[in-house]
């Protein structure tokens, strides 16, 4: 009938995400908060890669960016102050098939949690984390953050912060086992995009530190940065984030960097300015944890009442 | 053999034809660390038990890393109580004790672990030791332990040894080893059978040397030692195996029993060995050990595979617990099954880190912030080790809370022969469900009778919610509302008067009613009920009962406490003197299981117990019952 061919058919994808179905709650970040930019190029991306959302789980600690999961439609999971990555560790460690997304903060991530974040890097466990970098805490009202600058005014330091600021990237650098490092602005969606996208592409803990503004309580951090583009570095290269000839030209600095030098990406992250802006360290071969800590999560009953039996066989008398 | 100038070793109670036959005995090996000590006492506990006795060993544990040899602190060794019953507890002054130097007995002697007429077998060689000062040291000891009652007997193990080996200081326990098994008449074929085991993969040159010093303990004690006894085996009821393991050996097969495929740990005494033990044989069940990098991260990494589905385990001691507890607050407040296991030891830092304490029942009950009903069970014996890792994980998952399971060092480090498990594959979790989640259905889909509800895991389409450790209404959205936090609350206590409404009320050992009734919880079971038999054995109307759950309490406690013109907790733990300087009822501190059933009661419970830092003593529970039974008679 019709004249169809009987092996007709088509291939029609059995579901199809939409945007919609990776939003969550409606965000309640202030007018001008990088957030918004960040939330909203990671639902562009679930919806380019299709992720299942009940395959996906989004986990934070305590802080403006860790209200995240509560804006996306996929499992979520809003911890404790510092412990989102303990956490997003254990979910993948029996589960290695789920996607992971952390969001967290300079403060969740480098005071607090920085334990964890050190050890995190050196289980390389496969997830894609986004450390929102406003330099200040906000969700608390204004108090240092590691990477608030010197001399910086905050509720805790009225007379201006003593300490030099940490640098995540060079401290990142310097852990074993590091295996994909990113640093991008808020406020270039096409860069923000393609640096995530990289991130969620590679198999391993990738770390995306996001220079994110805070309009309310820290936006002169960040100024000099808006307003001299000059102050920062773009990395290039054909193993680096792929960046678009209207985007690259917004650029006056830029720097050729293969991802895999180690030493190099070093002496990038190293000076105060210009901040670099790229791909900075890249290792596809670093071994993942969950590698090792799923093996048996298959194991059928029968077999572990075996292996018990054999346990307990050590102990017989 | 022995010097002339030893003490006479023969024993004129004893005759040398045949055993003495007796019902029990306590039997000590103390060295030096490295001496191998416990390894000698562990296979002369397996050889009894394999021989039918009943059997507890407990570990004597030095203070420090690496303490100076022959010196007080550097005692260690090995405790085992042997005999023709089911054995509980370690019970109170020792019988035998072989001392492989003097120094060692002195912090033993302060333990009260000796009475007079212990018979001590210590190495002699310290007599003629080319070092003055060792010498008269050892002199002065032997005199003091003498006058004070103790039967010297010195040894010369050393000058026996080194006709079988060069290098005697590594052989001698297994000569120690042979000298008891003649005294307590051990088939030494299985002695043998287990050096081949031990030192098998050494190679026959070092299985050799050490049967040729066993056989030569043995012919020892032969040829020059008197004691000789039978300790005929226990008669059971059953017929069924045996296993003999260690309460954190236990607690390991428990977690590869339920099924449950991960722990996540950090090191802390006296848990970290039942992570040790898991860490070799867990894969035979699939599992993984995860070592976290801190205390914090070992219960947020369980959470997360919990929250993910996979039940998971972690295993810690007190201070662990202590730096768990946000993570604690909000794996109960969102409802994810955890299983975490305490085995508590003394004080915070390296306070007590090898010895009992009994101190985190409260901590366990109370220690988050905010309001946090969780469910703590606490294991009374080894095999209970076992069985009750299996319940925390179904308890967890039905009733979607935290278990705490309470066991104690006495606990992990005594070994036991219990009924081996019969492995059945209803203990295991069952395989997480992937299918659709049910529309319509919130993710507290909360029953308002019981609290419960189902949980959907991550996989599950549709099922997709975000767990927040802000007050949450039942679909997991933050709340800013008064009412939803109230009710989240409700629902989550609701859940423990469900739990409660399904228990029994405890069994009494002893009469129902009496004069004087012992409450515990944990690892004094044994030591509580042997102080019970014995009182009661001599007339006096004492009873006990023992807690294995502590929140929920069992029901019908105030009841059975009315039953009873005093009720006594027996703990592990501080609490004032009653008639201690400055103490009222106003004022006094009781200790932590008394706290829990005053408050729950109403009842005017008394407490009693020590920090010794030891196992619970039978002998000193009926001291106190003396003391509680004559001041009551005062009374009336």
């Amino acid at each position: 009938m019709f004249g169809l061919k009987a092996d007709w058919s088509l291939d029609i994808k059995q579901r199809y995400f939409t945007l919609g179905d990776y939003i969550g709650g409606e965000p309640r970040w202030c007018p001008g908060c990088g957030d918004h930019a960040v939330l909203t190029t990671v639902q562009r991306i679930c919806r380019d890669k299709q992720l299942p959302p009940e395959k996906t789980v989004t986990v934070s600690g305590i802080g403006c960016s860790s209200r995240m999961p509560h804006y996306v439609g996929t499992y979520g999971f809003h911890g404790i102050h510092g412990r989102a990555l303990p956490v997003a560790c254990g979910i993948k460690s029996r589960r290695p098939e789920l996607d992971i997304w952390v969001a967290t903060g300079d403060g969740d991530c480098y005071s607090i949690g920085a334990g964890h974040w050190l050890h995190a890097v050196r289980y390389n466990m496969n997830m894609t984390v986004l450390v929102f970098d406003n330099s200040i805490y906000g969700l608390t009202k204004k108090q240092t953050s590691p990477t608030t600058p010197i001399g910086f005014k905050s509720n805790t330091h009225p007379k201006g912060a003593i300490l030099a600021p940490l640098n995540p990237l060079t401290a990142t650098l310097g852990i074993s086992n590091v295996s994909f490092l990113a640093q991008t602005i808020d406020w270039n969606p096409a860069h923000l995009y393609e640096t995530i996208k990289a991130a969620h592409d590679h198999r391993g803990f990738s770390l995306v530190n996001i220079i994110q503004r805070c309009p309310v309580f820290s936006p002169e951090a960040f100024k000099h940065l808006q307003e001299d583009p000059s102050n920062l570095l773009l990395l290039t290269h054909e193993k680096g984030i792929p960046v678009e000839k209207n985007i690259s030209r917004l650029f006056p600095n830029q720097q050729e960097h293969d991802p895999s030098n180690m030493s190099e990406a070093y002496d990038v992250a190293l000076p105060k300015l210009p901040k670099p802006v790229g791909l900075l360290y890249h290792n596809p071969d670093v071994p993942c944890y969950e590698d090792f800590s799923s093996v048996g999560k298959d194991m059928g009953v029968e077999e572990k009442l075996a292996g018990l039996n054999t346990a307990l066989d050590q102990f017989a008398i | 053999m022995t010097k002339e100038t030893s003490q006479p070793v023969k024993n004129n109670d004893a005759t040398s034809k045949t055993p003495k036959r007796i019902d029990e005995h306590i039997v000590e090996i103390v060295s030096d660390s490295g001496e191998g000590a416990q390894k000698a006492g562990q296979t002369f506990g397996t050889i009894s038990a394999k021989m039918g006795n009943g059997v507890w060993t407990v570990e004597i544990i030095p203070a420090e890393i690496q303490p100076p040899t022959r010196s007080p602190a550097g005692a260690s060794g090995i405790r085992v109580r042997l005999g023709s019953h089911y054995m509980t507890n370690m019970g109170d002054a020792a019988d035998i004790v072989v001392a492989l130097n003097e120094q060692v007995l002195y912090s033993r002697i302060a333990t009260h672990a000796y009475k007079p007429g212990t018979v001590i077998l210590l190495e002699n060689k310290w007599e003629t030791d080319p070092n003055p000062e060792i010498r008269e040291q050892y002199k002065t000891a032997v005199a003091e332990f003498r006058e004070n009652g103790l039967v010297v007997h010195e040894v010369p193990m050393e000058e026996e040894c080194l006709k079988h080996t060069p290098k005697p200081r590594l052989g001698k326990n297994m000569f120690v080893l042979g000298m008891l098994c003649h005294i307590y008449s051990r088939d030494l074929e299985k002695g043998n059978n287990e050096i081949e085991a031990t030192f098998g993969r050494k190679g026959k040159k070092v299985v050799e040397i050490n049967q040729n010093l066993l056989q030569a303990g043995y012919d020892f004690a032969q040829g020059n030692l008197d004691y000789w006894y039978e300790i005929p085996p226990w008669k059971r009821d059953s017929t069924d195996p045996l296993i003999v393991n260690n309460g954190n050996q236990a607690v390991g097969l428990g977690v590869m029993a339920s099924g449950m495929d991960l722990v996540s740990m950090y090191p802390i005494t006296p848990a970290t060995s039942a992570s040790h033990y898991l860490a070799e044989v867990y894969d035979k069940v699939g599992g993984f050990v995860h070592q976290a990098e801190d205390e914090i991260a070992a219960v947020g990494f369980a959470i997360g595979s919990s929250y993910a589905g996979k039940t998971a385990c972690t295993i810690t001691s007190g201070p662990g617990l202590a730096l768990k507890t946000e993570f604690l607050a909000l794996a109960v407040m969102t409802e994810i099954p955890l299983v975490v296991v305490v085995v508590q030891r003394g004080g915070p830092s390296t306070g007590l880190p090898t010895k009992v304490e009994q101190g985190d029942l409260l901590a366990s009950l109370y220690g988050e912030p905010g309001d946090t009903p969780k469910i703590v069970i606490a294991a009374a014996t080894i095999e209970e080790c076992f069985h009750f890792v299996i319940m925390a994980r179904k308890l967890a998952e039905t009733f979607r809370t935290t278990v705490i399971l309470l066991t104690d060092a006495n606990l992990a480090t005594g070994v036991q022969p219990y009924p081996r498990p019969k492995a059945k594959a209803e203990w295991m979790a069952a395989p997480i469900d992937q299918s659709d989640w049910k529309k319509g259905v919130p993710p507290f889909d909360w029953d308002e009778e019981t609290g419960l509800s189902p949980r959907p895991i991550v996989g599950q389409a549709g099922g997709q919610y975000v767990l927040t450790g802000l007050a949450h209404t039942n679909n997991s959205k933050v709340a800013y509302d008064r009412e939803s936090n109230q009710r989240g609350c409700n629902m989550r206590s609701r859940k423990l008067a469900t739990l409660y409404s399904t228990l029994k009320p405890p069994k009494i050992h002893g009469d129902q009613e009496g004069d004087l009734l012992m409450v515990g919880w944990g690892s004094t079971l044994g030591a509580i009920e042997e102080a019970v038999d014995k009182m009661r054995a001599e007339g006096h109307k004492v009873s006990s009962l023992h807690l294995r759950f502590l929140s929920p309490l069992e029901p019908g406690l105030k009841e059975i406490f009315s039953r009873f013109k005093k009720v006594l907790t027996v703990e592990i733990n501080y609490s004032d003197e009653a008639d201690a300087p400055l103490i009222e009822s106003g004022n006094r501190r009781y200790s932590q299981l008394a706290v829990l059933l005053r408050t729950q009661t109403l009842v005017d419970v008394d407490c009693w117990g020590n920090v010794y830092g030891q196992p619970m003593q039978p002998g000193l529970i009926c001291e106190e019952l003396f003391r509680h039974l004559n001041a009551m008679k005062g009374e009336n």
